[in-house]
């Protein structure tokens, strides 16, 4: 296999990709798309983007043999890529900070953002609080009930948070916020997408960006195991950790990867978030990308126990691993990540967010089917704290954890 | 010929001395089988030429009013295709043409060659599409040639020069030329900076220039039509169908004409 080069010039993923905006966003997203390219080959920027993540957000983040885990399933060893314990909670502050740095080297002072969970708004309200950036975040009204601590949180940090009450009042309706907010403050703002979606050049950057989470992953494992682990999970909504995580791994042909979606009251129900499984071509917030649509190309609503793989769409690229096979995308129900989410509090102590949940649900089916001798690396992309009201009345209360 | 037929309709109005008009409604906001009334309607009011907007569920480019009208005729169950079938339906009733305002995602879904196909059958002479900028525009336009349903190009007052002269070249049928730096809706008032775009729109190409986004009163028709050659009004047309008030088009549509009567 020749060594995988995407997207080309003009932003495609093989077919998917590309930049579908407005003509008033166009020379924004050009101007982007040549600051980041500046940026990305300047040493004193990564110089910079480097002392922030070890500094300020706390990286390197371990590589963790998880033992107990590993027994309670039976099979491949397991390891977790401590996403969760970077500053803020989730790695969501990798891209958020390098963002937010070229937002400063742009000249432009305001930032806009859209946030599911929260934890991509959180994140964002820090990097603007560090750097003394103007912070607006919208957020979906159903998001905001489900995580008011996160919105507190952004509110603590300085930033404005708008509630969306359109649409579903979820993470695809405070995208279509955000965008349309920004097609008003060009000028002056800067939108610090959360994923790896969006209009060119926010896939390439945004994975870039959370590309530091595989490249540690890749020196990590190589340091206790030697070589390349033969299996690497990630849950996916928009896909960000997922691609940062696969991205470095996708030359390395022996190297299994799965990502895991959102699989809702189940995959028959109809009320999920398995775009890759269930979804068609299309194009939404300005790319080219499977989604969950009807037969009119009317864009439907996502459903998940949690607020961040709740997107109709995912990135680009990951359409485009689809379709080259470099990945198997399989989905996960809300009942199996509460499970998954159970297992590992109880097996390692950890919490996981309940996106991370469903990567560790995926573990109990692809654990037990490897031998002994291989290894599997899971992204923990964020902790659990968000999540335990949520999940306590998803369980029926106390006394039933 | 449908690109034929908006070219001809546009240089009949300017041939007159008057400013082109084109209404903006939302199709099936009202139910779809209240459209060829409407239709009907804004060509006797003198509208030269009609915008029809496709619902979409995200609706980037456009602002609360025509959310609402779009999640309104959603509910009707309104779609492209049930648009065109109606257009197909009602194309002899009618001679003013019509211009198709849709998302990208319901023509991919619809599939682009039928869609150019269905759109000829139905009678659309063009399409606007705000989320297609000139550097995808590739996917629709060898479809589009086919049947020639003329792309209506938009510019964006964020453009650069280069930009412009490019989209304004390239343009089918009329030249949109976005007069806010948002989404689509009423404003007060436009930046200074509007009437020397308009004006240096008008020297990069041999089409029409219409202004709109944000056109809701007659002043601003009569004050935006001096500098170019007309104008698109869309939300307050959506409005004053759905609450009712139709009175306050007429005001609106005479203002581009010569011998106005008021």
């Amino acid at each position: 296999m020749s060594a995988y080069q995407q997207p080309n010039e003009t932003g495609h993923f093989g077919s998917f990709g590309g930049r579908f905006v407005p003509e008033t966003l166009m020379p924004a997203v050009i101007e982007l798309e040549q600051a980041y390219k500046q940026a990305s080959e300047d040493p004193e920027f990564q110089k910079e983007f480097n002392y922030y993540l070890k500094k300020y957000v706390g990286r390197e983040t371990p590589l963790y043999f998880a033992e107990r885990l590993t027994k309670a399933l039976g099979g491949a060893k397991i390891y977790l890529k401590r996403e969760d314990l970077n500053h803020t909670g989730a790695h969501k502050i990798n891209n958020a900070l390098g963002q937010a740095l070229l937002t400063v080297r742009m000249g432009k002072q305001k930032v806009v953002a859209e946030t599911g969970a929260g934890q991509h708004g959180v994140a964002t309200a820090t990097v603007c609080a560090l750097l003394g950036l103007e912070c607006i975040v919208f957020m979906g009204e159903e998001d905001i009930r489900r995580q008011k601590l996160n919105v507190f949180r952004m509110e603590l940090l300085g930033a404005k948070v708008v509630s969306v009450s359109q649409g579903s009042g979820t993470l695809k309706d405070a995208v279509n916020e955000a965008l349309r907010y920004w097609v008003a403050h060009v000028e002056d703002t800067h939108y610090i997408i959360g994923s790896v979606v969006g209009p060119h050049p926010f896939p390439k950057m945004v994975r870039d960006f959370q590309s530091v989470i595989g490249t540690e992953t890749k020196q990590q494992f190589a340091e206790v195991e030697a070589g390349l682990p033969d299996a690497v999970v990630a849950c996916i909504g928009g896909g960000s950790n997922a691609m940062g995580m696969f991205y470095p791994f996708v030359n390395a042909s022996t190297v299994k990867l799965y990502g895991v979606e959102a699989g809702g009251s189940g995959i028959d129900t109809g009320k999920h978030a398995a775009t890759l499984t269930e979804g068609k071509v299309g194009i939404l917030h300005g790319t080219m990308t499977y989604l969950l649509q009807d037969q009119e190309g009317q864009v439907e609503e996502a459903h998940s126990i949690s607020a961040g793989l709740d997107y109709p769409g995912v990135g680009p690229e990951h359409s485009h691993f689809k379709e080259i096979k470099r990945v198997n995308y399989h989905s996960i129900t809300d009942n199996e990540a509460l499970e998954g989410l159970k297992l590992l509090s109880r097996a390692e102590g950890i919490i996981p967010a309940l996106e991370s949940a469903h990567a560790i649900a995926y573990l109990e089916k692809l654990a037990p089917t490897m031998p002994a001798d291989q290894s599997i690396v899971v992204c923990l992309s964020g902790r659990g704290d968000k999540d335990v009201e949520a999940v306590k009345d998803a369980l029926g209360g106390e006394g039933n954890a | 010929m449908p690109k034929a037929k908006l070219d001809q309709a546009f240089e009949q109005t300017l041939s007159k001395g008057d400013k082109i008009f084109v209404p903006y409604i939302m199709a099936g906001d009202g139910g779809i089988d209240a459209l060829p009334e409407q239709i009907k309607f804004l060509q006797e009011q003198g509208a030269t030429a009609i915008e029809l907007g496709i619902p979409f569920s995200d609706p980037v480019a456009d602002g609360p009013t025509i959310q609402a009208a779009g999640l309104r005729a959603l509910a009707e169950g309104v779609s492209l295709r049930s648009v065109l079938d109606k257009l197909t339906e009602t194309k002899q009733d009618r001679s003013i043409p019509i211009v198709l305002m849709t998302y990208l995602n319901p023509i991919y879904s619809y599939g682009i060659e039928a869609f150019a196909l269905s759109c000829q059958q139905a009678g659309v002479d063009g399409i606007i599409v705000p989320d297609l900028p000139l550097e995808e525009e590739g996917l629709l336009t060898p479809s589009l040639a086919d049947y020639q349903i003329a792309l209506i190009r938009l510019a964006a007052l964020t453009s650069s020069n280069q930009r412009l002269k490019k989209i304004a070249t390239q343009t089918e049928g009329f030249l949109y030329a976005v007069t806010v730096t948002g989404t689509t809706g009423e404003r007060a008032a436009f930046a200074d900076k509007v009437t020397i775009y308009l004006e240096q729109l008008k020297t990069m190409t041999d089409k029409p220039v219409l202004a709109g986004f944000g056109v809701s009163k007659p002043e601003q028709v009569r004050a935006l039509s001096k500098y170019c050659d007309g104008v698109v009004v869309g939300s307050k047309i959506v409005a004053s169908l759905h609450e009712n008030k139709r009175a306050e088009i007429k005001p609106l549509i005479q203002a581009t004409k010569n011998r106005s009567a008021n």
